[in-house]
């Protein structure tokens, strides 16, 4: 019986129907039976299945609910459709479209998809259009080996690194001269041990682990300037590049102060529990060793102010801007980078500001003026003023629109979190050790 | 171009047509051409060939057909890698001929060595069935053998080929349950979320509820089990309620995982608490779940969707962590309106005040979806909070006058709805709606205003009929919905004051009459046929004030959420909120719980005698104890040993910790080619003997391709008379593998490095020699599986019990299990609470090898705060002779009353029984104290085979021997009881001997690594020989006066 529709399918052409009448039997489940990658403009770049191949007319249910979103960042992840269900992720202006058909947690695909999209980053540099379309060959690759029957089978980035190198210039030329490939000759011992995010036999002549503490501040400041929420976001990026198999101990001087934590796959859970220490046999190369939060009870340091003054003319159509920005508790630390963001109402036309520090821009088509400041200096207050021109006839906007803030500050956690010392043991020599604090505005917005 | 000699024109071609393929162009035509090249030799074109084929192969049956020999050879390969990709292939190529070879591949992967094949081979279950449902039983038994694979690699795998062939075969899971739940930690995080989610069906079946615990307790329901237990016999629940120890075991090792950096592994393990676990303990998933908030968009849409869900029932689980759910200007309209849902849900008389001035800032959103969206969420809190009722109807109102229409129109709706709940005193906003009216042109807007002044037009006299009037005039431009609301007025206002209104009422009825929408026309023909008298109209007349005036209920306000929680948490249907093809309905709790003995695993195989019997801790022999000791020493191998030890060593105990099953793969590689070594060669192989070993299985291999070929290649020119074709594809084949498999020697010889590693840390003093023989054998252990079936199932039945810890093989059948590790573990005390001044310390030697130093011998300390008060900075101050080597513990910070920590510590005693002095510190005080070993624990075992042993002992004679008679209880004579005691003074390892009568162990010291060998030899009534070499005289004098009186003692 099934062989006869299986006979069946094979008849119809797959692209020249315009329906999806080739899913008419259903096939048992799998977890991602096929992937689309769709540009921004919804052009259907790149199709990949891992079964029975889907008519990729299926994306026009996918297009539609785009188009009746607007705003890209709309669309619903987890769509539906008569026979299939549509799960996507939007990342780097390009959706990561994978269509099932049956009942799969929706967070398990939509965590792959982002692994995908951070391996493609991972080996071309960026996750864009352009650069798949260059290396669709290696993106295939990759895809085949990463899933197996619509089931994640490698993503470990050290591991497929193994198996398919990613391209470079070097070698692309020396492949085109010699004939050579950019899939690995040898086969991956990662998957294999009990350490699979490590390979074996790493040497270096400089052995080094470096570690960033990144922490950002999420906040909502109302418009007197009080908090209306605020709790930091930390993670601790290491970049370890050590022989052999080192086993490193990472310890905190003040470890109660993390509230919750989540840890790659190599920290020994037991150690950290009982003792509050990081414990691992790390990757080779750049990786997220934690992330971590501080807790919202707390009180969070906010580094800078900002007095700001935003009205729009009842009658007439304009309106007026006035930000000066100081800081407030920085410990210390200079404030740098500050940026602000002010994405304003649809309907004004444009501004007319001046800054007496930085340089701003108005973008015509989002509406969203950019002032980018610089470093913080306390004695001399950057400040931007000037008049907003809304379009005649138009009414007055409802609400002011909200300040987005970014900055940075250097050698400070702004949590007070401090490691205190790296052991490493399993191995002879004597790595370079270093460890690096940044504070950085996360999702840091002004109401007005 | 696929026609050229040239390799990388061959590659350009091939890459070509992937990206053609990748477009979606058709590129079938090529089929022919691409499939003679599935044999090159450059990996990169196969592997391309392998994705063109794997695409078109259902199109092109037969042609595909001429690839299959290929594999089917490449099965065979030596190469773990190289059979797993075969099979990998075969499988996806989805033509039907093929199933009974797919079938014969996939049993036969099914007890590969490699448990990367085996994992494959779990994958290729799912393809095959999918292709042919009816091989279903067959499959089920793969499926049925695969589940007891103790290798973490397969166990994802598997239980997804479970779910997806036969998820209703429940009983299949029941010997395995525990097992899986021990290796969940160290299953790769995919198959982790896979197994958890197949867990909590399980565990809905098999448990009973733990809900009914809260509150009720005791008298009641104990009469009530009591009588019932009478009826039912078996029946163990007297008490309230008592928690399966398996269920119990389920929650405590999912725990960890909400700490993953995996999303879908956090959220697999919150849906797990949240319907397993006693209601008390499902908030420890908050914390985590909100932390996936601040992830991608789309998790935090999934991860709100069932936040939203939670939220209804449970309250207070998220309402610590209100303001994480706060709505930020930047986030998209689907995530601004699941926060507004869950703001909502959280709402109660305490924070109500906090929320609704979140919705303030809200309603003035450039979004006007969501201002929308915040409007209806204010309605519901004043509903649901009628402190605030009158708050929010002000508000409301107040957002009448908004310039926004949609606002406005939301507004409007929702004061409807709310002042249908209390509509005394709210004529004012009535009037103040009609004065509106004129502005609003939303018709749902018009529409509710329409029907509050019909509702309530005995209470605004003079404003209805006038608004009624305004209808009139515009009527037919209005909506349905709008129409239809107007002759409801109408209807209305006739009943109450026909003075006015007879004739308005007439004129609108007959517009309805002829209106374009037959609702319309039904409508008005049954109003007017219901309100005005005629002779013809019945009895219902008379009702009509009733029926049209009755008072109507409220509508409730309800989360759209609400219904959601039928479907289970985190699953695709939730998400939908509609049943999706394939979703498996969590079963409601049985009410007796099922025979929980199930799950005791039990020696079912012959093989199987080697496994720790879970469920019976009492088994007298010592084989228990072995292999703990295995296991501890693998844990030491790779040099994570770390783990808390008292786990570990409560070897009795019937779980694995989970550090142990981390260790697991490892072990089976490293127990693989210690197992081959010994198979292949016995005695020590000199390296070059064993490189003509490997010429001659090269040779076998040889042989083994071209016999398989030409059976190929038979059936390749029966089936399509494309002989020629076949064999050159088969020729090039040939070549290529033989060329494959130099490349794998080439890899196989970099591949053992870590085992080398491993090998070297557990040894650290093995010869090189000797890791060289491991590394070069190894290639034995990729050796083809013998394809006869009864050889095979030697080789999974060793590779089993390999499995099971054993680090020696059993092929010697001298070798019974002589071993145990240790005793109990002795406990001696450091600190005595009452000198410590409520701090009391206790120590043991785990007998691992120290982290630190390979030096130094590691010591448990158990802290324990036996005070009042809490004790801060425990540490460890100067010690004694300064020259001794501690690695202290790390500070700990503070210890809590009754509280106790267990820290481990590194001393390097340098072979002398010379006492460690040294002072535990707490904050206010200093207590001096010191560690004596006992001169067993400053040796580690060393394994090694009677011939070196021999030859080591005839180096260390004369001077370095020690010997003397010993009386022994007659108790202690076995050969069990001896090495029992034996080890549990010293830490030697037992080196395995066929002469009965005599006794071998053999150690290293800690520091200088020296030799110390012990011999016992049994001589009659009770007497023995007990010698000792080692370069340690003065060990080996200690040792002796202590092992003597070990076996003397009963």
């Amino acid at each position: 019986m099934l062989v006869s529709l299986l006979m069946l399918c094979w008849s119809v052409d797959f692209f020249s129907s315009s329906k999806p009448t080739t899913v008419l039997i259903t096939v048992p489940a799998e977890m991602i039976n096929s992937l689309f990658l769709i540009s921004h403009s919804g052009d259907i770049f790149l199709e990949k299945h891992w079964k029975s191949v889907i008519s990729r007319s299926v994306c026009d249910y996918f297009l539609e609910a785009k188009e009746k979103a607007g705003d890209p960042e709309n669309v619903a992840p987890v769509l539906q459709t008569p026979h299939h269900y549509l799960i996507s992720i939007y990342r780097g202006k390009l959706f990561f479209l994978s269509v099932t058909q049956t009942e799969v947690p929706p967070l398990f695909v939509i965590e792959f998809l982002h692994r995908v999209a951070d391996t493609f980053q991972d080996y071309f540099g960026d996750c864009s259009e352009v650069l798949i379309k260059e290396n669709t060959v290696t993106v295939y690759e990759l895809l085949e080996e990463m899933l197996d029957n619509g089931f994640p089978l490698a993503t470990e980035s050290n591991v497929l690194k193994e198996m398919i190198r990613p391209p470079t210039i070097l070698r692309s030329v020396v492949n085109t001269l010699t004939g050579g490939s950019n899939v690995g000759g040898t086969l991956p011992t990662g998957q294999l041990s009990n350490v699979p995010w490590r390979r074996a036999g790493v040497k270096y002549t400089n052995n080094e682990a470096y570690f960033d503490v990144i922490e950002e501040i999420d906040a909502i400041l109302d418009k007197s300037g009080t908090t209306v929420f605020a709790e930091i976001q930390g993670v601790i990026e290491a970049c370890v590049k050590l022989t052999g198999m080192p086993d490193l101990t990472l310890s905190f001087m003040n470890p109660r102060l993390l509230d919750d934590v989540s840890f790659h796959p190599c920290v020994r859970f037991k150690r950290w529990e009982s003792e509050h220490v990081l414990s691992f046999i790390p990757p080779d190369g750049n990786f997220r060793l934690m992330s971590y939060h501080v807790s919202s009870q707390n009180l969070v340091a906010i580094p800078v102010y900002v007095k700001q003054n935003i009205s729009f003319l009842e009658t007439g159509s304009c309106g007026r801007l006035d930000i000066t920005i100081g800081p407030k508790q920085t410990m210390g630390k200079t404030v740098e980078s500050l940026m602000v963001t002010i994405p304003m109402p649809k309907s004004v036309l444009s501004v007319n500001l001046t800054a007496t520090q930085g340089t701003y821009t108005f973008d015509l088509t989002t509406k969203v003026v950019l002032w980018d400041v610089g470093k913080l200096n306390p004695q001399k207050l950057p400040n931007l003023r000037g008049s907003i021109s809304i379009q005649t006839g138009a009414p007055k906007p409802e609400e002011n629109p909200s300040i987005n803030i970014d900055m940075k500050l250097q050698q400070l956690a702004i949590s007070g979190l401090k490691v205190s010392r790296l052991d490493m043991y399993g191995e002879k020599y004597k790595p370079f050790k270093g460890v690096k604090y940044v504070t950085k505005a996360g999702k840091f917005q002004v109401r007005t | 171009m696929l026609e050229s000699n040239k390799e990388s024109l061959k590659l350009e071609a091939m890459k070509r047509i992937v990206q053609l393929i990748s477009k979606g162009k058709n590129a079938s035509d090529l089929f022919p051409a691409v499939v003679k090249n599935v044999a090159s030799k450059n990996i990169e074109l196969k592997k391309l060939v392998y994705v063109y084929l794997v695409r078109y192969a259902e199109e092109q049956q037969d042609l595909a057909l001429l690839s299959i020999s290929t594999f089917q050879r490449a099965l065979k390969d030596p190469n773990q890698f190289i059979r797993a990709s075969a099979l990998r292939v075969l499988s996806s190529i989805r033509v039907p001929i093929i199933v009974p070879i797919m079938m014969l591949a996939i049993k036969e992967a099914a007890s590969d060595l490699s448990p990367y094949v085996r994992k494959t081979s779990a994958h290729a279950i799912q393809k095959l069935y999918s292709l042919d449902a009816d091989q279903k039983e067959q499959l089920i038994e793969v499926i049925e053998k695969l589940l007891k694979d103790k290798s973490t690699l397969v166990a994802g795998s598997v239980v997804m080929a479970f779910e997806e062939v036969c998820p209703d075969r429940i009983d299949l899971i029941h010997r395995n349950y525990r097992k899986l739940c021990n290796l969940l930690v160290d299953v790769e995080e995919w198959g982790q979320v896979v197994i958890i989610n197949m867990l909590t069906r399980y565990a809905r079946t098999q448990f009973t509820s733990p809900w009914k615990e809260d509150g009720i307790f005791d008298e009641n329901e104990k009469a009530f089990y009591d009588s019932d237990s009478e009826e039912k016999q078996g029946q163990r629940e007297a008490k309230p309620y008592i928690m399966d120890p398996d269920h119990r075991l389920l929650l405590r090792n999912t725990k960890p995982l909400l700490q993953s950096r995996n999303t879908a592994v956090v959220m697999a393990v919150a849906q797990l608490y949240w319907h397993l676990a006693p209601k008390h303990e499902v908030s420890i998933v908050t914390k985590s779940l909100v932390r996936l908030l601040r992830s991608h968009r789309e998790v935090q849409y999934v991860v709100l969707q069932n936040i939203a869900t939670m939220s209804i029932q449970r309250k207070g689980m998220f309402e610590p962590y209100m303001k994480s759910f706060y709505v930020r200007s930047t986030d998209a309209t689907h995530i601004k309106t699941l926060k507004l849902e869950i703001l909502t849900n959280l709402a109660n008389e305490a924070n109500i005040s906090t929320i609704l001035r979140e919705f303030q800032t809200y309603v003035k959103s450039q979004d006007k979806a969501f201002a929308a969206a915040t409007i209806q969420a204010i309605g519901r809190c004043a509903t649901n909070i009628s402190e605030v009722t009158d708050t929010c109807l002000n508000g409301l109102v107040l957002l009448l006058s908004n310039r926004d229409e949609t606002v406005v129109a939301e507004s409007v709706v929702v004061i409807k709805k709310l002042l249908q709940t209390q509509p005394t005193q709210h004529s004012d906003i009535i009037k103040h709606m009609a004065k509106l009216f004129d502005n609003i042109t939303v018709p749902m807007a018009r529409a509710s205003i329409l029907w509050l002044m019909g509702e309530y037009c005995e209470r605004v006299p003079k404003i209805a009929p006038d608004v009624l009037r305004k209808m009139a005039k515009t009527f037919t431009a209005e909506e349905d919905i709008v129409k239809l609301q107007t002759v409801n007025l109408a209807a209305k206002l006739y009943l109450t004051n026909s003075k006015q209104t007879k004739l308005l009422t007439q004129y609108i009825l007959n517009l309805g009459k002829y209106d374009q929408n037959y609702d319309i026309r039904d409508r008005t023909r049954f109003i007017r046929q219901l309100i005005v008298p005629s002779e013809k109209s019945g009895a219902l007349n008379k009702y009509a004030r009733r029926i049209l005036l009755a008072s109507k209920p409220a509508p409730v306000l309800e989360s759209a959420f609400k219904d959601r929680d039928r479907f289970q948490l985190g699953t695709l249907s939730h998400s939908l909120n509609i049943k999706t093809t394939g979703y498996q309905e969590l079963s409601d709790w049985p009410a007796v719980a099922p025979d929980p003995s199930v799950r005791n695993v039990e020696v079912i195989e012959p093989v199987q005698e080697w496994a720790p019997s879970l469920g019976k801790a009492k088994k007298p022999k010592s084989d228990d104890k072995f292999y703990s000791d295995d296991e501890e020493k693998d844990e030491e191998g790779s040099g994570s040993g770390s783990e808390d030890s008292s786990s570990s060593s409560s070897s009795g105990s019937s779980e694995e910790s989970g550090s142990e099953s981390e260790e697991e793969s490892s072990r089976d590689l490293e127990k693989t080619s210690s197992d081959s070594e010994k198979s292949s060669s016995g005695s020590e192989a000199s390296s070059s003997e064993s490189e003509s070993q490997q010429k001659e299985k090269k040779r076998a291999k040889k042989v083994t391709p071209r016999k398989s070929k030409q059976t190929a290649a038979d059936s390749g020119s029966d089936e399509n008379g494309n002989g020629p074709l076949g064999k050159t594809s088969s020729s090039s084949a040939e070549s290529s593998s033989s060329e494959e498999s130099d490349s794998s020697e080439d890899s196989d010889s970099d591949s053992p490095a870590p085992q080398k590693k491993t090998v070297g840390k557990t040894k650290p003093k093995v010869e090189v020699k000797s890791k060289k023989e491991v590394s070069l054998l190894d290639l034995d252990d990729f050796s083809p599986a013998p394809p006869s079936a009864p050889k095979s199932s030697v080789f999974s039945s060793s590779l089993l019990s390999d499995l099971e810890g054993l680090s020696l093989s059993n092929v010697s059948s001298a070798m019974q299990v002589t071993t145990s590790s240790f005793g109990p573990v002795k406990t001696y005390e450091l600190l005595h609470h009452m000198t410590g001044k409520g701090l009391s310390a206790k120590y043991h030697f785990p007998r691992q090898p120290c982290l630190y130093q390979p030096s130094m011998v590691a010591v448990q300390v158990i802290l324990t705060n036996s005070s009042d008060h809490s004790l801060e900075e425990i540490h460890i101050g100067d010690r004694s002779p300064a020259s001794l080597n501690v690695h202290c513990f790390n500070t700990v910070e503070r210890l809590e009353p009754g509280a106790s920590v267990s820290v481990s510590m590194g001393i390097d005693f340098s072979d002398s029984t010379q006492a460690a002095n040294f002072q535990l510190c707490t904050k206010e005080d200093q207590f001096s104290v010191s560690i004596q070993p006992a001169v067993g624990e400053l040796v580690m075992p060393s394994t090694m085979k009677e011939p070196d042993f021999c030859s080591e002992q005839r180096k260390l004679m004369g001077m370095n021997e020690t010997s003397a008679t010993i009386a022994m209880a007659t108790a202690n004579t076995s050969k069990q009881n001896i090495s029992k005691q034996v080890l549990s003074v010293a830490n030697v390892g037992v080196v395995s001997s066929d002469q009965n009568n005599l006794q071998r162990f053999a150690g290293r010291t800690v520091s200088s690594g020296a030799l110390v060998l012990v011999t016992l030899e049994l001589r009659e009534s009770s007497t023995a020989l007990l010698t000792i070499n080692t370069e340690k005289t003065v060990m080996a004098s200690m040792l002796l006066r202590d092992l003597k009186q070990a076996l003397y003692q009963a």
